[in-house]
Formats: structure tokens, sequence, C-alpha cells
């Protein structure tokens, strides 16, 4: 069986057909071109693939792309306003937060989540919440760094 | 494989009633999909119930709550009066996955799913929470912990299914607590797990205990000979051992990779011993 889908990804009304058995992660990837958000695992629990749905951080891994139907995606692609970088991509580069880079997109849509809700988080917290991120290269300490530098001097902007 | 996503509980109850193939709810997905895709189960229909008003909803009832089968951990968080009335019902539900995890994982989805090491089950018969079921034949209400049948089997007929978990009006002098143990902090399937809900007197005597054990057995476990050596006791040390003692009796474990028969015996018991200690606590008032 076949869906077509119409929904809003990063603010722009988008519609594709897709398999009924297909992730909304597969469909970004391979119907939409939206290659940013990593399938790192496929089960959950890697967090490569995290997208926000309706504002709720997600694995979009273990999501169908059916379910997309008329909600509101927001990936990786939709952070940076224009040309500008958001604070969080600017960091991490700028701190060296990542080294291949695959665990990165899920990382800055999961600490953008973060962010929002709770602008100034403990150690612990950032921790916490992005316990869900897995990462086979930094030993997370420059991540998680990053993230409090970051929510630091947003918090002071 | 089919997809449908009705917006009545009686649209969802005609699709699954109809379907003579394989018909799957979906919920959060978390489990459903893990399974989808490793090929363990090839559905020729699944229902997304997540479009039924019914299912998103967190309602006041008879002094309790009705929890709609599509309500997510993280919503079950974000609501005071629950957080507040059945802490360890909650607590036990955050316990599972993920942050990403907890955007979409249910309870409804958790007890259905079956598995033995399921982490709201054993909190949520603690508690004393009921199912209600929606079918062909009209609506049930049934005790959470007769839902279970076995590993990965729940006693629902054709066309059945969860609509929502009812979570009695807490008492006075009432107090839950919910928990497991994992050879880390978090992201991890438990390896045992214990709820426990208690009521107390103006004296502190316990008048009402209900204890129930996980990853312990094919099913949960409600450990009734355990609870009822609490009653008439005012939790003290020796009430607390026997508590243990009784709890690692009551358990059934099998040997695996996450633990020995032994390990989880001895196990159940200190956590019994140390959720109904946490119970207590709250039962008698203090944030614990
Ligand atoms: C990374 C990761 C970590 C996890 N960690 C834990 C953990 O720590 N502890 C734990 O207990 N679990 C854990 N899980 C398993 C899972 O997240 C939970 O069991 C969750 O509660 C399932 O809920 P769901 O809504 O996603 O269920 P779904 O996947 O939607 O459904 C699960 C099963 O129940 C059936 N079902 C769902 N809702 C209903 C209903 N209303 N009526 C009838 N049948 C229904 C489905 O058909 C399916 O067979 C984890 C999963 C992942 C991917
Ligand atoms: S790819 Fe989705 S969590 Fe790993
Ligand atoms: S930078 Fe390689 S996995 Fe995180």
């Amino acid at each position: 069986m076949t869906v077509t889908v119409t929904t809003t990804i990063n603010g722009d009304h988008e519609e594709f057909v897709c398999e009924a058995d297909e992730t909304l992660l597969d469909a970004l990837r391979d119907h939409l071109g939206l290659t940013g958000s990593k399938e790192g695992c496929g089960t959950g629990d890697c967090g490569a693939c995290s997208v926000m749905l309706d504002g709720r951080l997600v694995c979009a891994c273990l999501v169908l792309a059916a379910e997309a139907e008329g909600r509101r995606v927001e990936t990786i692609e939709g952070m940076a306003e224009g040309g500008e970088l958001h604070p969080l991509q600017q960091k991490f580069l700028d701190a060296a937060a990542l080294q291949c880079g695959i665990c990165t997109p899920g990382f800055l849509v999961a600490a953008k989540a973060l962010l929002e809700r709770n602008p100034d988080p403990s150690e612990t917290e950032v921790r916490y919440w992005l316990a869900g991120n897995l990462c086979r290269c930094t030993g997370y300490d420059k991540i998680v760094r990053a993230v409090l530098d970051t929510a630091a001097e947003m918090r002071s902007a | 494989m089919r997809y449908e996503a009705p917006e009545t509980l009686d649209a969802a109850v005609a699709l699954l009633a109809g379907e003579s193939g394989v018909a799957k709810v979906l919920a959060g997905g978390t489990d459903l999909l893990v399974q989808l895709r490793s090929g363990m189960l090839e559905p020729a229909l699944v229902v997304d119930i997540k479009r039924i008003p019914e299912t998103r909803r967190i309602d006041a009832e008879a002094g309790g709550f009705r929890i709609g089968a599509a309500v997510t951990g993280a919503e079950m968080g974000e609501h005071e009066e629950l957080v507040a009335a059945w802490p360890g019902v909650v607590e036990a539900m955050e316990l599972i996955g993920s942050t990403q995890i907890q955007g979409r994982a249910t309870p409804g989805g958790n007890l259905c799913n079956a598995s033995p090491a399921a982490d709201c089950v054993p909190a949520l018969a603690a508690a004393g929470a009921t199912a209600r079921i929606v079918g062909p034949d009209g609506s049930r209400e049934l005790a959470v912990e007769d839902l279970v049948e076995g590993p990965g089997k729940i006693r629902l007929k054709r066309g059945e299914f969860v609509a929502s978990l009812f979570l009695p009006e807490r008492a006075a002098g009432q107090g839950d607590a919910y928990l497991r143990f994992i050879p880390r902090t978090e992201m991890d399937i438990a390896v045992v797990g214990a709820g426990v809900c208690l009521t107390l007197d103006g004296d502190g005597r316990c008048t009402a205990a209900r204890v129930a054990l996980g990853a312990v057995g094919p099913r949960v476990i409600l450990a009734e000979e355990a609870a009822a050596g609490l009653v008439g006791t005012t939790l003290d040390e020796a009430a607390l051992e026997a508590l243990a003692a009784a709890t690692s009796a009551a358990a059934t474990p099998i040997d695996d990779k996450r633990g020995t028969t032994d390990f989880r015996r001895k196990v159940v018991g200190v956590l019994a011993r140390r959720a109904a200690a946490v119970a207590r606590d709250r039962a008698q008032g203090e944030k614990a």
C-alpha cells in the first residue's frame, strides 16, 4: 500500500508518496532529499535520526512516514537561519565537539530541544537529556561542554 | 501492510475486527517499529490510535485519572496532579528509554507489548490500575496484571484493544514507588523491577499494601503474601526484612545474559524493601 502524505517540514508545505511500512527517516532521506538525519541503528538506540515531531523530540527511525500526515516535522536542515548557523552549530564547530560527524545532527536537534525547554541546564541534566544520543568518537565531554557553553552565551545574549 | 489512522474508537475496533490477517495497534511505535523493521512481525494492518481523541487525554475520573492509551511518558511527567498522586507509576514510565523514546512511548504499549521486563507494568499493578478494553462486544475493565498472559502475549480477543488505563483515587496516607536494577543508570532493560503501593493510618501503621515484581517471571507477579505481611506493621526494619524474604520467595526468575536466577531472586527482595521505604516516606508526605 502506498500512502500520500501532506505535512510541514521545517515550515514548508510538503507532499510525498511512501510505502505504508516506510519510516519517517527513510522518507526524509530517500524521498525528500533531507539526508542530514542519519541512521545509526534503526532501533531507537543512537539518536542520530533525532527530529522534532509536533514539538517533541523523537527518533525518526521509529516513526512511520504516514504518521507525519498533517503534523509538523523539524529536522537539522531547518536549524540554521538562512546562511546563519544556530549558536549550537557554531559552538560545536568552534569547540570541536565532533569528529566523524555522524552523530552531530542528532545531538544538535536534541540539544536545541533541551535549551528551548531549559535555558539553564546543569551538566547532569544535559547528560541525561542526551543519553539517547550516542557518539562513537568524541567521548561526549566536548559535546556536553559545547551545550553548556552555548546555553550560557544564549542566556547572556 | 496497510496503515490506517481512524478518528474514533468504534472505527478502530471495526478495522481491527475486520482484518483476517495479523492486525496490530500502533501507539508510540517504540516496540512495534523495532519489531517491524527486524522482520519479526509482518502485519497485514497497522491501526494508529493516536488520532482518536480519547486516547490522547488524561482526564480526572472518580478522584483518579483516566490515561488515554496514546498518552506518552513525557506527557505523564508533565502532568503535575498525576505526578503528585502516583509518583511511582510516573517514575516507572519515565525510566523507559531516552528523551526521544519518552516523546513516543506509552504505558499502554508497555503493557500490551507484554515484555516480562516492562518497567511500567509492576508500578501499574501495584497501584491497582485497570485497563479499559474496547472491542466488538463493547467495553470492559480489566486489572492490568490480568491482561498479561506471558512473554509477548496479552488476553485480548480479535478486534479488541486498550483504549485507556485507569488509576484509582489516591487514598489518604497512600504512597507508591518503583525501582529497577540495570547495570547502568539509563537506556537499559530491567534485570529486576519492583513496584510497591502502601497505605498508612495516622499512627504510621500499614493498612493496605500491593507489591508487584517485574523481570522475575514470565509475567508481572503480584506478590500477595509478601504484601499481606506488611499489613499491621509500621514498616520497621523487621517488616522490611520479612518483605524482602517473601518477595524473593515469590519470584520465579530465569537465568539469562542479564542475570542469574540467584542474583535476581536476591535483588528483587532488596528492591522491594527499598521501594517500600520510599513508598512509606511518600505516604507520610515526605518528598522522596
Ligand atoms: C531505545 C529503547 C529503550 C527502551 N527502554 C525501555 C525500558 O527501559 N523499559 C521498558 O519497559 N521498555 C523500554 N523500551 C520498550 C518500549 O519503549 C516500551 O515498552 C514502550 O512503553 C512501548 O510503548 P509504545 O507506545 O511505543 O508501544 P508500541 O510500540 O506502539 O506497541 C507495543 C505493542 O503493544 C501493542 N499495543 C500498543 N498499544 C496498544 C493498545 N492500546 N491496545 C492493544 N495493543 C496495543 C502493539 O500492537 C505492539 O504489539 C525501550 C525501547 C527502545 C526503542
Ligand atoms: S537511527 Fe534512529 S535511533 Fe539510531
Ligand atoms: S563524532 Fe563520530 S560518532 Fe560522534
